[in-house]
C-alpha cells in the first residue's frame, strides 16, 4: 500500500462522487420532464385555486428549476427527502421502514450465491474442455440471457406447486426460527441466486482461466504440482483481484434482480417500495429510491475498480 | 477484418448458430403474420374456465380471463419484437453515427462525446426507465426512446473501438490525401468495414432490449392495455402461478426462445464477441 495506490483510490472515490452528482441531476431533471402540474395532479380535479397555490409554494413549485434542484439535493443530504405526495408520510420514514428488508434479502442472497458462484466457476476454470464444464456453461449462458422474472417462475412451480417443499410467499414477519426464517426466504433467495451465481460463475471462471494460462503456471505444471496445489497455491493468489472484480460487478446485478424479484414474490422491500411509487408516480420516493440504487451500484463498482487496482501493479501508472 | 472479405455463401455457420437463425427467423414470422396465425382473435373470451390447463381446443391452455393463451402469445410476439428491433435500431444507429463522428473527427468531438455517454453508463439501466417512466407515463414512443437512450451508448462504445482501428488503416489515410470529405469517409471507407460486428453487436443489444422491456412491462411499467407484450402477459397471469398454470410460464419461455436463439446465432457468427453481462 504505497502512496500511488492511496492517490489512485482516492481519485476513484472522486471520480465515484462526481459521477454521483451527475446521476443526482440526471435523476431529478428526469422527474422534472413531468408533463403539467404535479401540484394540480395530487390534488386533483376539485381543487380550488387556493389549494393548488398552496400546494405548489409548499413543493417550491413556484422556484426556479435549478433553486429546486439544490433544495432537493440540499434535503437529500440531510437525509430528508422530503414527503410522499401520496400518503404525505416522510420518503425517509417510508424509506427506512423498507431497506432493511431489502438489506437483509441482498445478504443472504450473497450469502449463498457467493460460494456457490466461486466454486463452480474455479472447479469449471480447472477442468476447462471437460463435459462439466460445457454444461456449466450452457446453464449459465442460458440464466443470463432468459428474464429473471422465467427463472423466479419456474422455481415456484417446480419447489411450491410440484414438489410442496416450500411456501410460494414470502412472509417476513415470520424470522423467530432459523427454520421459519429458511422457509420464508427460500424461494426469494433461491432465484434471486440462481441469476447472480450464473454471473458470477461465469466472470470468475473467466477471470482464472487468464491466471491458469499465465507461463509460470504453465512452469509449475511442468515440474509436477500437484493439481490441486497448482490452482490454490499458485494461480489463486493471482486471480484473486479479476474475482474479487467479477463478484462486485455480479453483485450489482443484484440491483436489477432485486425489484423483478420482489415484486413477483411480494416482499416488503425498498425495490416494491419504489415500483409502487413510480406507478402512482409519487416523484419525491422516486427520486429517493432511485438516489440509494444508484448509489449502491456505484458503490459496488467502485470497490470492483479498487479490487482491480489492489491486484494488478499495472492500473497503477496510468 | 478477413473475415468480411468472404463472400455471404461461403460462411459456415455452425448447427447452434442454424437453431438459433431458425428460432429467431419463426418469431420475426409470427411477429409479422400473428393477426392471421392467431386462431382466435385479439381480446377474445373464448374458454368457460379461467386459467385453462393445455387441451386440443387450447394448445397452451387459457388465461386469467379465459383468453386463448396461444393468440395471445402469437399477438403478443408483434409488440416484443415490434418494439425491441425499434429501440435496438434506433440505438445502434445513434451509437454507430456518434462513433464514427468521433472516430474520424478525433479531437474535442470524440472527448464530449466519450465522457457524456460514459457518464450515461454508470445509471443502471431499469432505474434509469423506471425514473423516465414515472415523469413521462408508458406509451410505446417512450418505451422505445428510453430503451434507445439507455443501450445508445454501449453501440457507441463497441462501434468506436471499432472505427478508431479502421480509421488508421492506410486506405483511410489514402482517402483523406485524396481529399475526400468526413462524411464520404464515414460511409464509404469505415462504415463498409465494420457491418459485420455492428450486427452482432446488435443482436446482444436486442437481447438486452427485450429484457429491459419484458421486465418493466412485468412490473406493469411497460406496454399497457389493451396492447400486451410477453412481459404484461407474465404480469396479469401471475395469480395464475401458484396453481401452476400454464398462462404463467409460457410467455416467459416465449421470451427465453428468443434471447437464447438471438444468443445462439450472434456467438456463431464468424467474427463472435463473448456475449455476457448485462
Amino acid at each position: 500500500m504505497n502512496a500511488t495506490v492511496l492517490r489512485l483510490i482516492i481519485t476513484r472515490l472522486g471520480l465515484a462522487a462526481l459521477t454521483l452528482w451527475i446521476v443526482s441531476v440526471l435523476v431529478f431533471g428526469a422527474t422534472a420532464l413531468l408533463p403539467g402540474d404535479v401540484a394540480e395532479a395530487v390534488l386533483g380535479q376539485a381543487a380550488t385555486p387556493e389549494a393548488v397555490a398552496g400546494l405548489r409554494a409548499a413543493l417550491h413549485l413556484d422556484q426556479p428549476g435549478w433553486l429546486r434542484y439544490l433544495i432537493w439535493l440540499g434535503g437529500l443530504l440531510h437525509g430528508d427527502p422530503g414527503r410522499s405526495l401520496v400518503n404525505h408520510l416522510p420518503v425517509a420514514q417510508l424509506i427506512g421502514n423498507r431497506l432493511p428488508n431489502s438489506l437483509l434479502l441482498a445478504a443472504l442472497t450473497a450469502a449463498v450465491s457467493v460460494p456457490v458462484a466461486l466454486a463452480i466457476g474455479i472447479t469449471a476454470a480447472v477442468r476447462r474442455g471437460s463435459l462439466y464444464d460445457r454444461v456449466v456453461n450452457l446453464l449459465t449462458v442460458s440464466l443470463v440471457s432468459v428474464p429473471e422474472f422465467l427463472v423466479a417462475t419456474l422455481a415456484v412451480v417446480i419447489f411450491a406447486v410440484n414438489l410442496h417443499w416450500l411456501p410460494a410467499l414470502s412472509s417476513v414477519s415470520d424470522i423467530s426460527s432459523p427454520e421459519a426464517l429458511f422457509r420464508s426466504f427460500a424461494m426469494p433467495v433461491l432465484s434471486l441466486s440462481c441469476v447472480i451465481v450464473a454471473q458470477m460463475a461465469r466472470m470468475s471462471r473467466a477471470a482464472l482461466i487468464g491466471t491458469l494460462d499465465s507461463s509460470y503456471v504453465e512452469m509449475a505444471r511442468l515440474k509436477g504440482v500437484r493439481p490441486a496445489r497448482l490452482v490454490l497455491r499458485h494461480a489463486l493468489p493471482n486471480a484473486l483481484g479479476p474475482i474479487v472484480n467479477a463478484v462486485a460487478l455480479s453483485l450489482s446485478f443484484l440491483l436489477g434482480g432485486v425489484i423483478i424479484i420482489e415484486t413477483i414474490f411480494n416482499y416488503p422491500g425498498l425495490a416494491k417500495l419504489m415500483v409502487d411509487a413510480v406507478a402512482t408516480r409519487d416523484m419525491p420516493l422516486v427520486q429517493a429510491c432511485a438516489m440509494i440504487f444508484c448509489a449502491a451500484y456505484l458503490l459496488l463498482t467502485l470497490l470492483a475498480d479498487i479490487a482491480a487496482i489492489l491486484s494488478n501493479p499495472r492500473l497503477r501508472h496510468r | 477484418m478477413s473475415d468480411l472479405t468472404v463472400p455471404l455463401a461461403r460462411w459456415h455457420l455452425p448447427t447452434p448458430g442454424r437453431i438459433g437463425l431458425a428460432i429467431v427467423a419463426v418469431w420475426l414470422v409470427v411477429a409479422v403474420l400473428s393477426p392471421w396465425l392467431a386462431p382466435y382473435a385479439a381480446g377474445n373470451v373464448t374458454a368457460a374456465d379461467v386459467f385453462a390447463p393445455m387441451s386440443r381446443a387450447f394448445p397452451l391452455g387459457t388465461d386469467y380471463l379465459g383468453r386463448d393463451m396461444l393468440s395471445r402469445v402469437l399477438l403478443g410476439a408483434r409488440i416484443t419484437v415490434g418494439v425491441s428491433l425499434a429501440a435496438t435500431a434506433l440505438a445502434c444507429f445513434t451509437g454507430v453515427t456518434l462513433a464514427l463522428a468521433a472516430a474520424v473527427h478525433g479531437g474535442w468531438v470524440d472527448a464530449v462525446l466519450s465522457r457524456v455517454l460514459d457518464a450515461l453508463i454508470s445509471v443502471p439501466s431499469l432505474m434509469f426507465s423506471l425514473v423516465i417512466v414515472a415523469s413521462l407515463g408508458s406509451s410505446l414512443g417512450v418505451l422505445i426512446l428510453t430503451a434507445a437512450v439507455i443501450y445508445t451508448p454501449g453501440a457507441y462504445r463497441t462501434a468506436r473501438a471499432l472505427a478508431v482501428n479502421i480509421n488508421a488503416l492506410d486506405f483511410v489515410t489514402v482517402a483523406r490525401a485524396r481529399g475526400e470529405g468526413t462524411w464520404f469517409i464515414m460511409r464509404e471507407e469505415i462504415l463498409p468495414n465494420m457491418v459485420l460486428p455492428v450486427l452482432t453487436d446488435f443482436g446482444l443489444r436486442f437481447v438486452y432490449v427485450v429484457l429491459l422491456l419484458s421486465g418493466l412491462s412485468f412490473l406493469g411499467l411497460g406496454v399497457q392495455p389493451p396492447n400486451a407484450d410477453w412481459g404484461s402477459l407474465v404480469r396479469e397471469n401471475l395469480e395464475g402461478l401458484f396453481d401452476g398454470a400454464p398462462a404463467v410460464i409460457v410467455p416467459a419461455i416465449a421470451i427465453a426462445t428468443l434471447t437464447i436463439g438471438v444468443n445462439l446465432l450472434i456467438d456463431n457468427l464468424p467474427t463472435r464477441r463473448n456475449g455476457h453481462a448485462r
